[in-house]
């Protein structure tokens, strides 16, 4: 690793103007392709363009958008957490659980998020108290996590939620607007803010492009992670309650798959894999090219599985890209 | 003695054998030779994929596309069967082996040239992969009746008490053995994960290095595949979902570190046997076997725990900034 992080970035002799910045940066790229996504849609269906069928075309990725901010800031810190999914299926279950027992709605809430802290409180003490690896941490309560539910389901499932709980995943604010997705507009700013206008953001940055400097300079990099894992947990919590009253039942396989999709949808907006870089801005902009590549391609019929072909690439593609665009600027420096 | 006892290895196998003691006590017949037997043979295919895994681990990398190898390789053996009854066995056990080494190959082409995180690179091709089986089969089974007698019955065939399996397991152990303790790249792989600077001031190619652990990791998830869809007799989309988790598993309680450069290939296979022998007494003893996705990951997180803290003891002062990292991490 150590080779790659001494060549990772360069400081430039002179900056561009800002406008030229701003016109070459990831963001604005990102968002051309959202741009064409969403013409080449409107093209492929007649049905496209309809307020309701935009609506509905944002479930596809709000859920999973609110835990991408949190990934995002645990990303740029440097760590990952592989086990939220798995965090999502321990919270369904756990309201399944006290549904049966008679909890109302707002008991069913305060015991999702609740689970979901709780699993990233155990996540960040593992990696910020025990100082491990992250990766095999999170591998490992993932299948734990996951594995709770299937003891507890087996091969039943959980239903009967009281009505009034649907309305976290069913329900709209205004006209179109769910709640999903005004919830997915808050969270946006609330986490832009916090990652580009407080100091605690500013160290996530620090941490993720040199952790020992930050520990000279002062900054409580283990209380910093461990938040970030309380914060990626709380995050996945409030989507397991938004999920959960969406389908209205409870799988252990609920969410299967999802970490993959959340972390594609961190690094295609533009956060850096290796940490010390990215906006809450392009996780944004991500989440609507992912939300309306997979919903454009359901328009056109294509099987979930092989739509996770698309990911899978779109995944490889977006990393690869400016990897090789450095090295053809290099090459022609050089 | 004492140095032996204090091994990793020696620690794993003394807790293996009190597990099989412990479960014999509740069923009578679990530690029977037969039994045993049996449960090296079900696990044969873990350790084959434990081992690849191994040594892409070994080189600081870790690959999560085995069970998505072995399912399109597995389905693509399965479906040619189907479709020319007429090919020979070991034509498709080759190109089992081939298929696999090429995706493996992917893998280690993005890994090296393109210097993209293992981790992200093999998340991608895990789906990549599992969609690819989806496309090639339409979705459909391949199933017993369509695949030729041979084609199924070679694992199963037994040779001197154990079956063609179980033999392949240990003959696989053998060879990669061999591989890591015996040749430049066995030297290479373990430099390359150790310390990736030193190993390329010592002229070693870690990248190379890295490439060629995927692409023996996805030849041995090739045969992988090969073996699940013959031994289970049925091919589908989704076979092994979730097996990289337990090849990934069967390293780290062999104490193969995470960070690279350490561990051994007895280690590993006692690992993959430790699994094995969980999942073999779990129905045994009346636990369901929902709860072993539960078991795993609390073996897996103990087992980093365990690791951490034996890497640590080493206390390898060696040079001054790294002593400082270590000390403050």
């Amino acid at each position: 690793m150590n080779t790659e992080a001494t060549i990772r970035r360069q400081i430039p002799d002179r900056l561009g103007t800002p406008m030229k910045r701003l016109l070459a940066s990831w963001e604005v790229l990102l968002f051309c392709v959202a741009v064409l996504i969403f013409i080449a849609n409107s093209l492929a269906s007649p049905y496209f363009l309809d307020a309701w069928n935009l609506s509905d075309a944002t479930f596809n990725f709000t859920e999973k958008a609110l835990i991408a901010f949190a990934m995002a800031l645990l990303i740029i810190a440097g760590e990952i957490d592989l086990s939220v999914a798995a965090i999502i299926a321990l919270a369904s279950t756990a309201m399944g659980a006290a549904v049966q027992m008679g909890v109302g709605t707002p008991g069913l809430v305060a015991i999702g998020i609740g689970t979901g802290l709780a699993c990233g409180a155990f996540n960040g003490l593992l990696v910020a108290g025990l100082k491990l690896p992250s990766i095999v941490v999170t591998i490992g309560t993932m299948s734990l996590f996951r594995g709770i539910s299937y003891i507890v389901l087996g091969d039943q499932a959980y239903g009967k939620y009281p009505a009034d709980f649907a309305w976290f995943g069913q329900g709209y604010v205004v006209w179109v607007f769910s709640f999903e997705f005004v919830l997915f507009l808050v969270m946006a700013v609330v986490f832009g803010v916090l990652l580009h206008r407080t100091n605690f953001g500013r160290h996530v940055y620090v941490i993720g492009n040199n952790a020992m400097a930050a520990r000279f300079s002062g900054i409580p990099v283990d209380r910093v992670k461990f938040i970030l894992f309380l914060l990626t947990g709380l995050m996945s919590g409030i989507a397991a309650v938004c999920l959960t009253s969406r389908l209205g039942s409870t799988r252990p396989s609920i969410a299967q798959g999802w970490e993959l999709e959340i972390v594609t949808m961190v690094v295609l907006g533009g956060v850096s894999i290796l940490g010390g870089a990215g906006t809450i801005a392009g996780v944004v902009i991500a989440a609507f090219v992912m939300g309306l590549v997979t919903f454009g391609l359901g328009l056109l019929n294509v099987p979930g599985i092989v739509m996770s072909i698309f990911i899978g690439l779109l995944l490889i593609v977006t990393i690869a890209l400016p990897i090789v665009a450095r090295r053809i600027k290099h090459a022609r420096g050089a | 003695m004492p140095r032996i006892l204090k091994r990793r290895e020696t620690l794993l196998a003394i807790i293996i054998i009190v597990m099989i003691a412990g479960f014999a006590t509740r069923a009578a017949g679990f530690a029977e030779p037969a039994n045993l037997a049996n449960i090296f043979n079900d696990t044969s295919i873990l350790i084959i994929l434990a081992l690849g895994q191994m040594t892409v681990i070994l080189t600081k990398s870790i690959d999560l596309s085995v069970a998505a190898n072995l399912a399109f390789t597995g389905m693509a053996v399965a479906m040619l069967d189907a479709a020319y009854p007429g090919l020979p066995l070991a034509l498709l056990i080759v190109l089992a082996v081939g298929i696999g080494a090429a995706l493996g190959a992917i893998n280690g082409f993005l890994v090296w040239l393109l210097q993209i995180p293992p981790i992200v690179v093999t998340l991608g091709t895990l789906t990549i992969y599992r969609g690819m089986a989806f496309v090639l089969s339409g979705g459909s089974w391949v199933n017993a009746h369509q695949m030729t007698p041979d084609f199924l019955n070679l694992p199963r065939f037994p040779v001197l008490g154990l079956p063609i399996l179980s033999w392949l397991a240990i003959a696989i152990v053998l060879m990669m053995w061999f591989v890591l303790t015996r040749t430049p790249f066995g030297r290479a792989a373990y430099a390359s994960g150790g310390n990736p600077t030193a190993a390329v001031y010592a002229g070693i190619d870690v990248g190379r290095s890295r490439f060629l652990a995927f692409v023996l990791s996805g030849a041995l998830a090739g045969l992988s595949g090969y073996l699940w869809v013959s031994r289970y007799a049925v091919a589908y989309v989704d076979i092994a979902a979730g097996f990289e988790l337990d090849s990934v598993a069967a390293c780290v309680i062999g104490g193969i570190s995470i960070a690279g450069g350490i561990g051994s290939v007895i280690g590993t296979v006692l690992g993959a046997l430790f699994l094995g022998v969980i999942k073999n007494a779990l129905p045994v003893i009346g636990i369901s076997p929902f709860a072993q996705m539960a078991i795993s990951g609390v073996v897996i997180i103990l087992a980093v725990v365990f690791n951490a803290r034996a890497e640590k003891k080493k206390g390898r002062i060696i040079l001054r900034d790294r002593a400082a990292k270590e000390t403050l991490a």
